[in-house]
């Protein structure tokens, strides 16, 4: 028994030894260059730079904010719906939910210029009907549509997966107590969710605010989100790698703290992701 | 009468590519000796700007195919966006190339900071078809590290569909007549300098007043773009989602025969000349084969197919002479002499002042 | 109510399927264009034969995808079956934590820190070359992972300790009691770990951008294709994907539902 339980011991190693490697050790590089100038002097001076980056900083966060409410708010009745169904139809949805994850997003994303733009499949349409072409493409609104879009199998699978294991007879329960459609929804589903909402957030949450992709081609370059300046400065050689450490730094302890403050309202006691 | 002709020009010139559609490797005129098997199982890696090469696409030659084939060498044919992303890769240390093909101001840095390895140009047998214009320029003034690739200048393309009797000037992109259906360059350097041009200052100034001007007018224009692209303005250009951009004068000719509508100016203020032109790293781990493949470039068949393919102008005579080459005499790339614009070149710029624009950049996005 | 719902569900269906049909649509275009249709062709399907560019990308992706979710799932697998057996408290809970900082931090930071690792790495030991295959497969195993050891991890805890005792007591070796016991009750978990490490690696754009050098998959190329022109042929590649995917996932599909009751969990995710 005692070996047993040494063996199986012995076989996490290899997993502590590469997380060890790949997950800390590089982030205490990061941390390293991020406290170091180009020549490897300690510096305070990126960190006390960043407020430079402030707006860039205010507006990723704000567009990520209001990306996975939007997409909270699509994705919960969906994922509801989907429940509703016969169980054999649930899977096929679910696979039709997944199928557009396993496609490039970087394609899917272009595909939306050719939609919203001037001259694009959505005006020409609305130009049939007589209304003047809108402005779509390359405003702030595009650029969150992007998120929603490529972001949502992220909140409809976490909800979805946690919707589909209430038990049917705890519903029944609460009907057989006299609840209403919407006390059902009330006392019962949404609290059995909660675990599903929290974890679907994370899942858009992060990628929004990081992104550097959705904003340059929705966004028509015309502003940065601070994915775009990290990368950016990544770019432009060794000499800024100090600086865009500096700054992954600071998003990756902004990312925390919202984690943080999102987890302060999930009673999850695993204090886990539900993937 | 003159548009007949340039019309009816295009029109043979259409057909006489069309009829040429069938380059093959028994036409790859190539003098016996000159392009051994030695080594033949070793790579070559090559990085050069996106779509910068005839590929085999539309019955062109697949230029690296038939290196390989010639030579047996493998090419490992790798593409950068920009000059400073480029610089940021080999500089990582994180991957090797053999071969690169950057634009002049940035040959002049790789030179400064000793990045680069000699080429003996002797070895070279077609580097006579070099125009001598294109030798002994400011970046390598003897012809020691660089063998010129494409030429080019910056202009003004428009939509005469939309927009007629634009004034020739880089002001359109302020004008508020044109509002939204204006681009301008997403990269510094030319953003820059179209605000440069109006301004009349030095492309080059170390004069931070100069930069936060030019920085200022930018902003003042932001409002009046549609968007900050690099090569989606073709798709924007030819659908008439836009109605001006400033870009690479080869680049206008590839549109032009997408939507013939479009048209191409000089800015009266002067514009931005450059030389793309091939390299060897120092760190280069094939450089016999480089040496080859810089050659190869060079051959008359190989420099003709990338001059059409590309549609930048060449550096080489064998091309810029031969009758049957689709832009031949072209007058955007190859301008008279009395229409050739007021030019500059980029040049290398300090430290100090390129991380002073970078920033400056940046803050023009985040305004 | 059930009208609403289906009315709901498709809409949301044509939300995420729109850009999809746009690229099918203009990957059959006769001209180079993205953005006008100019008639009917499949001339960009026969071109993707040649293009030996997107071809060997198509296959980096692959090679990645496949490696990666193998190593990951068996190193992951294994992970999950120590953690479960940790007492130590502490211990097990710092090992979650780090488990979770790949899925919880930004890509961007994640890829970021790999490749400055990477670099440092090779300049300490003389390498002049840093960045290819070993990088980007050692990044994609490594944001893998937390995925395979979270499915995984609940299945161990649903299964039952005596099983695999009675098997010792049977006279099974620690190994067998493993493989014939403990293994089977977890395989869905396993699949699902598996099948999650493949779609991320697929997918992964940013984590491979940053770490891959000269070893670009086919997301890099095609982020080089949409800062430059974008042709119909990265469309046509992207709707021949999209079916493989579509027979594949109705496969899966056909061989879960013959299994109703792993069915039911089979999409942890």
């Amino acid at each position: 028994m005692k070996r047993k339980s040494l063996g199986n011991k012995l076989i996490a190693c290899p997993y502590i030894v590469w997380s060890a490697l790949f997950i800390v050790i590089p982030l205490l590089i990061m941390f390293y260059f991020a406290l170091t100038d180009a020549n490897g002097v300690f510096t305070l001076a990126n960190l006390s730079d960043i407020g430079r980056y402030k707006k860039a900083f205010g507006i990723s966060i704000l567009y990520a904010a209001i990306s996975t409410v939007i997409t909270l708010l699509l994705a919960y009745p969906m994922a509801y719906f989907m429940t509703k169904l016969k169980v054999s139809n649930q899977r096929m949805l679910l696979m039709i939910v997944m199928i557009p994850m396993w496609m490039n997003f970087l394609i899917r994303t272009y595909s939306w210029i050719t939609i919203l733009a001037n001259t694009g499949i959505v005006n020409t349409f609305l130009g049939k009907l007589g209304i003047g072409p809108l402005k779509l493409i390359y405003t702030p609104a595009a650029v969150i549509l992007g998120m929603v879009y490529d972001f949502i199998p992220y909140m409809i699978l976490p909800i979805y997966s946690v919707m589909s294991k209430i038990d049917n007879s705890l519903l029944e329960a609460s009907e057989d107590l006299g609840s209403n459609a919407f006390n059902k929804f009330k006392k019962v589903i949404f609290p059995l969710s909660r675990p599903g909402i929290i974890s679907g957030i994370t899942m858009v949450f992060v990628p929004s605010v990081s992104t550097f992709y959705i904003s340059q081609k929705l966004g028509g370059n015309k502003t940065m989100l601070i994915g775009d300046v990290i990368e950016y400065f990544f770019n432009l050689g060794p000499v800024y790698y100090n600086v865009a450490s500096a700054i992954s730094l600071v998003l990756m302890l902004l990312i925390l703290l919202c984690m943080f403050v999102m987890n302060r309202f999930s009673d999850d006691d695993d204090g886990g992701v539900i993937i | 009468m003159k548009r007949f002709i340039a019309i009816f020009s295009i029109i043979t010139l259409i057909c006489i590519s069309f009829s040429g559609c069938g380059y093959n490797y028994a036409q790859l005129n190539v003098e016996d000796g000159s392009y051994s098997k030695d080594l033949k199982g070793t790579t070559l890696t090559v990085y050069n700007w996106g779509e910068y090469i005839s590929d085999g696409s539309d019955g062109s030659i697949d230029v690296n195919r038939e290196f390989e084939k010639l030579t047996g060498i493998k090419v490992n044919y790798l593409t950068f966006e920009s000059n400073e992303t480029m610089y940021s890769q080999i500089k990582s240390g994180g991957v090797n190339y053999d071969i690169v093909i950057p634009s002049d101001y940035m040959i002049e840095r790789l030179i400064k900071e000793n990045m680069l390895r000699k080429i003996d140009t002797s070895k070279l047998s077609n580097y006579h078809l070099i125009d001598d214009k294109y030798k002994n320029v400011y970046f390598d003034p003897n012809n020691e590290y660089s063998v010129p690739y494409n030429v080019g200048m910056v202009g003004i393309i428009y939509n005469s569909k939309i927009y007629k009797d634009l004034e020739h000037s880089w002001k359109v992109l302020w004008d508020k007549k044109y509002k939204d259906m204006t681009l301008n360059f997403n990269n510094p350097r030319d953003a820059f300098m179209t605000a440069q041009m109006i301004l009349g200052q030095d492309l080059n100034s170390e004069n931070k007043k100069d930069w936060d001007k030019a920085a200022k007018l930018l902003k003042k224009g932001k409002a009046n773009l549609q968007a900050y692209v690099m090569d989606e303005v073709y798709g924007k250009m030819e659908t008439g989602e836009a109605a001006i951009a400033p870009y690479y004068a080869g680049d206008y000719l590839t549109m032009y025969e997408s939507n013939n509508d479009l048209r191409f100016f000089y800015p009266k203020e002067g514009t931005n000349i450059f030389i793309d032109s091939a390299c060897i790293l120092k760190n280069a781990q094939n450089y016999e084969a480089a040496v080859l493949y810089l050659n190869f470039l060079m051959e008359p068949e190989i420099a003709t197919a990338n001059a059409e393919y590309i549609g930048y102008a060449s550096p080489n005579t064998a091309v810029i002479n031969n009758p049957d080459y689709y832009y031949y005499q072209n007058e955007i790339l190859y301008p008279n002499e009395k229409d050739i614009p007021k030019v500059q070149y980029y040049h290398n710029i300090s430290e100090d002042i390129r991380s002073y624009y970078e920033n400056l950049w940046i803050d023009l996005k985040l305004y | 109510m059930k009208a609403l719902s289906r009315i709901y569900i498709s809409l949301i269906v044509f939300f995420l399927y729109a850009p999809v049909l746009v690229m099918i649509a203009f990957s059959f275009n006769e001209s180079a264009s993205v953005w006008v249709f100019n008639g009917f062709s499949t001339k960009w399907y026969t071109g993707l034969l040649t293009d030996t560019i997107m071809l060997n990308a198509l296959k980096h992706t692959l090679i990645i995808a496949i490696l990666s979710a193998t190593i990951s799932t068996v190193i992951g697998t294994a992970a999950a079956v120590g953690i479960t057996s940790l007492k130590n408290k502490f211990i097990k809970n710092s090992l979650m934590s780090v488990t979770q900082i790949p899925m919880m931090n930004a890509d961007i930071v994640t890829g970021i820190s790999l490749m400055l690792l990477f670099i440092f790495i090779c300049k300490l030991i003389g390498l002049t070359e840093s960045l290819g295959f070993v990088t980007v497969l050692i990044a994609h195993i490594t944001f893998n992972l937390p995925y395979v050891i979270l499915s995984v991890l609940p299945k161990l805890r649903q299964t039952d300790a005596n099983l695999s005792e009675a098997a010792l007591d049977l006279g099974c070796t620690p190994v067998q009691a493993f493989f014939k016991v403990v293994l089977p009750s977890i395989m869905t978990g396993i699949a699902t770990g598996f099948i999650m490490a493949f779609t991320l690696s697929l997918d992964d754009f940013v984590i491979s951008y940053f770490t891959c050098g000269h070893y670009q998959t086919l997301p890099i190329i095609i982020y080089n294709m949409t800062k430059k022109s974008v042709t119909p042929d990265a469309y046509a590649l992207s709707t021949i994907i999209f079916v493989a995917i579509f027979i594949l996932l109705i496969l899966y599909n056909i061989l879960q539902g013959k299994n109703e009751k792993t069915a039911r969990k089979g999409y942890a995710k």
